[in-house]
């Protein structure tokens, strides 16, 4: 497959633009200081939507095009030469980069919208923003990028924007602890990502996506070099993805500010990931085994998430159990090769809405009850809240899958390819989607039904038209994004030229439907009985071991200390001790038997005059011995 | 003109020293003003250098200095030695604008059982140090470079004894032994070299592809070797580094780690792979071994430590690492990785310790749990602490990332295992720089002091500057420092490992 590029001409040539606007706004912010306090958080959203408009543009300009040449390159600068390694910095506009472009720049605008009313108290909103900008930028810069390398400094631009926003309240020692943990549990992922580049550039000479795609199938490259290389981009995904084994983090991160988990925890960096794999495709289809494992990665952290889910009271923590087993789906989706990839984006979209309302909502539910997030201290909420309730709905129905809203379309989708592939896989996806519909309801029932339980001094309000008029937009996108991509195969056809999926028919009432939609009927009313029908206790009641186990988050936390924290912390201490007494005590030991044998020379000798003669003998004596050495 | 280059500074510092009693205060801005014009100085002269030339050193000059001996005063510049002599002198006015005040009271150094001292001196000493540094790294003579290589010390000797924290002597005749010693079996090195070259000459380019006997060159090679290990610092010869660091004023570390421990892995180059390359590709296996137990063992180190200074000096030694990883993979782009990294690696560090120099001249101590909370009090004092930290961590963006990434590629080429455990690096980077952060800038306020001065910021910000300038157009160094790699390659027959794919000839924009 060898894909030649075109210029970009006309305004997509200057979709760097894209990037240096909200980078701007990030360094007029931070550069600027209290002098910009005023206005920068207007500067900083109007730069944002400024880029979704010229996104937009592009976007146009792009459907001008026929489909097999609308990907059009930018060449920026040379980034690095130096021998064989020969890296330009460019970007790629094509179907896939330009989807994300518009999701992250549309829902990014929206929560800047949506932090001037949630901020409005906060001392420190201008840095906030001027972190939301710089996240948006370096997300711009990982989906933009034409090459491996490109998109590494996107990818870690948006792990320290993450670990700025989840840390936003540094004074907190839980908020600096998550941050901390989620920038280096990212490391982990990223070394991964690292490698491969290493090996990309060892066995293709180049990091760049045309060069690498174009010597894929080359019959010199080794099944084995692809599968290492596949499992090490899954790496930097699960890291980046939140997928197990590197899923920890995801839920300590909801220590920041909830604009925060909605954009970058929910809607957009936690799906870079799938956005790698599926930009990776190829490689991924060069190897069976790479494949599998991301399927299976994915199935298990679908299931993982959901139960997590499950148990949690605390909304951010249920909703980002949530997000882990959605991005599961499309991890799933994604390592079913081309017939998953639409799906995998399309989900990823679908999910971007509905996840980022919730947040958003979860947000405005917090504004309400005084900053609270235990659901056994909400209830009742859906009169007080209307917006709130309305728009959190319909992202429910969305994430749940009942017809016709977003969720249905996508999920629907992923299921019926996984069940196509492997049946395993394919149970897995269908058992998720009831689970999903369990917890969902559950969350849904603690918050807005059932008895109020909040504090008598606590008065619950709707929030300001500033954090509403994002609700209801997302909601708007909730409840039709799903039918607008995947109805006709819309979003098949556009983004076919990047994925090559094979047209197929699509059904839109399937046995697998049936008996997906059966069991999420089955969730939501097991949901009903335990938390909708009977008053919920104020305090989480003991719960079997399974509930126990889901609370502890499938006992990963524990896992970590164990295996890597608790030995970490005993090899830091014991490496020190060695430093000290070992090696550093070796050293000063035979400084001592010096000192100590020329202190008794000195007794027998008298006089500086002699000792400094015994060293000069001392230093004659070597340079004999060195000239012995080297025979003369 | 290089010669002018090292007068001007040790002129400096001996007028400066010569100042009469109580004109302290004076000292300062004429050290100062004396090495902004060294700076431009260089910075002019480096605009004359021609990246295109087929000279291996350029701004040379040569004249007899002992006949009898065959010593020569001669100094000239290729791309290494360049950039190195750019990095000293745009660290040196930093560092002076940094110990303004700190220079007055302890040099930067904790509080406790530490009398006033003389600025004057301060200044002095770090002028003096700069001409040394400048004399090390433009020297085409080996015996020249050997009597700066020596000189060196006794600036630092005086800044760490004289202006350290409480245990300065121990540290300061520990870091002078350590170097006496490497200094010695140098010193024993250069003889031998010279007279195995019989030419009566201890010019390098006498001394070049000299056709020694293997054997002889192993011993030689490893008098250099271990003489440039100790000062690098390479595990298990480092320790003087963290005792130094500890008890040195942060102002002065900046420039003891920052460029002086750039010696060590500049004489690799210069000295180790260029005379005696046989020898130098026998060690390899070796030299990769303990570079990539340095990167680890400096960085488990470097979490373990509760001193702030302490904690930078063992993450250097874990960088230092990477550069010596990056110089004995042999491969371009190990090789212009670890040239680059040594520029960037005194940007980064030297950020740091300046960081970490205000923070203890706030608080009077360098323990890390004296600190908390300081973004709330300080938030610009913070957020450049951030980012130097990051820049440590090799952030991409950031100038140290970019060398790191180069060591990495080039090292894997050729050696895929010590490649692979060096990316763990990465992640205990993470966990040191975000752990100590962590500790100093987050929970809530354990301090209260003022934040950055404007002085202070001017001292910080152009470093800072030029970290990410580097860190997104690294290619104005690699230019540089790009035929001196591929002629160093050349001198020890080194060819780069071709990727298993060939290019498709039809492909646009790569080359083989």
């Amino acid at each position: 497959m060898e894909t030649h590029l075109v210029a970009a001409t006309g305004l997509q040539a200057y979709a760097w633009l894209l990037i240096a606007l909200p980078l701007a706004g990030a360094a007029i912010l931070l550069l600027g200081g209290r002098a910009t306090d005023k206005w920068g958080h207007y500067l900083a959203t109007a730069l944002s939507g400024g880029a979704f408009v010229l996104g937009f543009l592009m976007f146009w300009q792009m459907l001008g095009y026929p489909g097999e040449e609308r990907a059009r390159s930018v060449h920026l600068y040379q980034f690095i030469k130096t021998g064989s390694v020969d890296v330009d910095m460019g970007l790629l506009l094509d179907q896939l980069s330009i989807s994300f472009v518009l999701l992250i720049t549309f829902v990014g605008t929206l929560i800047h919208v949506y932090s001037i009313g949630y901020m409005a108290e906060d001392a420190n909103r201008r840095k906030f923003f001027a972190y939301l900008n710089l996240f948006v930028a370096s997300m711009l810069l990982l989906v933009l990028a034409d090459n491996y390398l490109g998109l590494f400094v996107g990818w870690e631009g948006v792990g320290l924007a993450s670990y700025l926003l989840i840390g936003f309240w540094q004074h907190k020692p839980t908020a600096a602890v998550a941050a901390k943990k989620a920038f280096v549990v990212n490391r982990v992922g990223d070394m991964g990502l690292a490698i491969a580049m290493m090996l990309m550039f060892a066995t293709f000479g180049t990091v760049s996506y045309t060069g690498v795609f174009g010597l894929v199938e080359n019959p010199a490259v080794s099944e084995g070099v692809m599968t290492a290389l596949g499992l090490l981009l899954l790496l930097g995904a699960c890291g980046k993805s939140a997928q197990l084994p590197l899923q920890s983090w995801l839920l300590d991160a909801m220590e920041g500010p909830t604009p925060v988990s909605a954009l970058i925890h929910a809607a957009t960096m936690v799906t870079a990931g799938v956005y790698l794999i599926v930009r990776s495709g190829v490689i991924f289809e060069a190897s069976p085994t790479a494949q599998l494992v991301v399927a299976i990665v994915g199935a298990v952290t679908l299931l993982a998430g959901a139960i997590i889910g499950c148990a949690k009271d605390d909304i951010k923590k249920a909703l980002a159990g949530s997000t882990m087993s959605q991005i599961g789906y499309m991890v799933l989706a994604a390592g079913l090769g081309p017939v998953g990839y639409v799906v995998a984006i399309g989900h990823l979209i679908t999910h971007g809405f509905f996840k980022a309302g919730m947040f958003l909502g979860a947000g405005s539910v917090m504004h309400a009850t005084e900053d609270d997030v235990n659901m056994r201290r909400y209830g009742a909420l859906r009169k007080l809240l209307p917006i709130t309730f309305g728009t959190f709905f319909l992202g429910y129905l969305a994430i749940i899958g009942v017809p016709p809203f977003a969720g249905f379309f996508t999920k629907e989708g992923i299921i019926e390819a996984a069940w196509d592939q492997n049946v395993v896989l394919g149970v897995c996806a269908i058992a998720g989607a009831a689970i999903t519909a369990f917890y969902m309801s559950r969350l849904m029932f603690m918050t807005f039904f059932g008895e109020k339980r909040w504090d008598p001094d606590v008065h619950p309000h709707e929030s300001p038209a500033v954090m509403t008029v994002p609700l209801v937009i997302l909601a708007v996108g909730s409840a039709g994004m799903g039918a607008f991509l995947m109805l006709g195969g819309r979003f098949e056809s556009f983004l076919e030229p990047v994925t090559r999926t094979p047209h197929a028919e699509h059904h839109l009432i399937t046995l697998n439907g049936v008996v997906t939609l059966v069991l999420v009927a089955v969730g939501v009313a097991i949901a009903w009985v335990k938390y909708g029908a009977r008053p919920v206790p104020q305090t989480a009641p003991q719960g079997s071991a399974l509930t126990t186990f889901a609370r502890k988050d499938l006992y990963g936390d524990a896992l970590n200390e164990s295996l890597f924290m608790r030995p970490g912390q005993w090899l830091t201490r014991l490496a020190v001790f060695f430093d000290n007494r070992g090696v550093d005590g070796l050293v000063n030991g035979l400084a001592a038997l010096i000192g100590g044998t020329s202190g008794r020379v000195r007794r027998l000798q008298t006089g500086y005059v002699r000792s400094y003669a015994l060293s000069m003998f001392l230093g004659a004596g070597l340079l004999v011995a060195a000239l012995l050495v080297v025979r003369i | 003109m290089l010669s002018a280059l090292i007068a001007l500074p040790a002129l400096g510092a001996l007028a400066v020293g010569l100042l009469p009693r109580g004109k302290d205060q004076l000292a300062k801005p004429i050290a100062l003003a004396i090495s902004v014009a060294v700076a431009v100085y260089a910075i002019v002269l480096a605009f004359g250098y021609d990246t295109t030339s087929a000279e291996r050193f350029q701004l040379t000059e040569t004249y007899w200095w002992i006949e009898s001996f065959g010593v020569h005063w001669a100094l000239g510049l290729d791309g290494v030695s360049l950039t190195l002599v750019l990095l000293s002198v745009i660290l040196v006015p930093l560092v002076l604008l940094a110990s303004w005040t700190p220079a007055d009271r302890y040099g930067g150094a904790s509080t406790d059982d530490v009398p006033e001292r003389s600025a004057k001196g301060y200044f002095a000493l770090i002028l003096f140090m700069e001409a040394m540094m400048i004399g090390v790294f433009a020297a085409t003579d080996v015996f020249l470079f050997y009597v700066f290589f020596e000189a060196i010390l006794i600036p630092v000797y005086f800044l760490v004894g004289r202006y350290g924290g409480p245990q300065r002597s121990y540290a300061a005749v520990k870091f002078l032994l350590y170097s006496l010693f490497g200094g010695l079996l140098m010193l024993a090195a250069v003889i031998g070299l010279y007279v195995v070259g019989g030419r009566n000459s201890f010019l390098l380019s006498d001394l070049t592809g000299l056709d020694i006997d293997p054997a002889t060159a192993k011993w030689l090679f490893l008098g250099f070797f271990i003489a440039f290990a100790i000062k690098a610092p390479m595990v298990p010869v480092h320790t003087w580094l963290p005792d130094t660091a500890g008890q040195a004023p942060a102002g002065a570390l900046v420039l003891i780690v920052g460029v002086l421990d750039k010696i060590g892995t500049y004489g690799m180059i210069r000295f180790c792979l260029e005379l005696f390359p046989g020898a130098s590709r026998w060690a390899t296996p070796v030299v990769i071994t303990f570079a990539v137990i340095s990167i680890i063992y400096g960085a488990v180190l470097a979490i373990g430590q509760v001193d702030l200074k302490r904690l930078i000096a063992y993450t250097s030694i874990s960088h230092f690492g990477f550069i010596v990883l990056g110089i004995f993979a042999m491969t371009t782009a190990a090789q212009s990785g670890a040239m680059l990294y040594m520029v960037n690696h005194g940007f980064s560090t030297g950020a740091l310790f300046l960081v970490v120099g205000f923070l203890i001249s706030r608080q009077g101590s360098a323990r890390i749990d004296a600190f908390g909370g300081v973004q709330k009090v300080a938030p610009l004092l913070a957020g450049t602490f951030l980012v130097a930290g990051l820049s440590g961590l090799a952030l991409p963006g950031l100038s140290s990332f970019v060398s790191e990434f180069l060591v990495l590629v080039g090292t894997f080429s050729r050696y895929q295992v010590a490649a692979i455990i060096a990316t763990f690096g990465i992640v205990l980077a993470a966990i040191y720089i975000l752990w100590v952060y962590q500790r100093v800038a987050g929970g809530p306020s354990l301090v209260d002091f003022p934040d950055l001065s404007k002085r202070e910021l001017a001292a910080i910000g152009p470093i800072l500057a030029i970290i990410v300038a580097l860190g997104f157009f690294p290619q104005p160094i690699l230019k540089v420092i790009n035929p001196s790699v591929e002629r160093t390659l050349t001198v020890v027959e080194q060819n780069d490992p071709q990727p298993t794919v060939a290019e498709a000839p039809t492909s646009p924009g790569v080359r083989p």
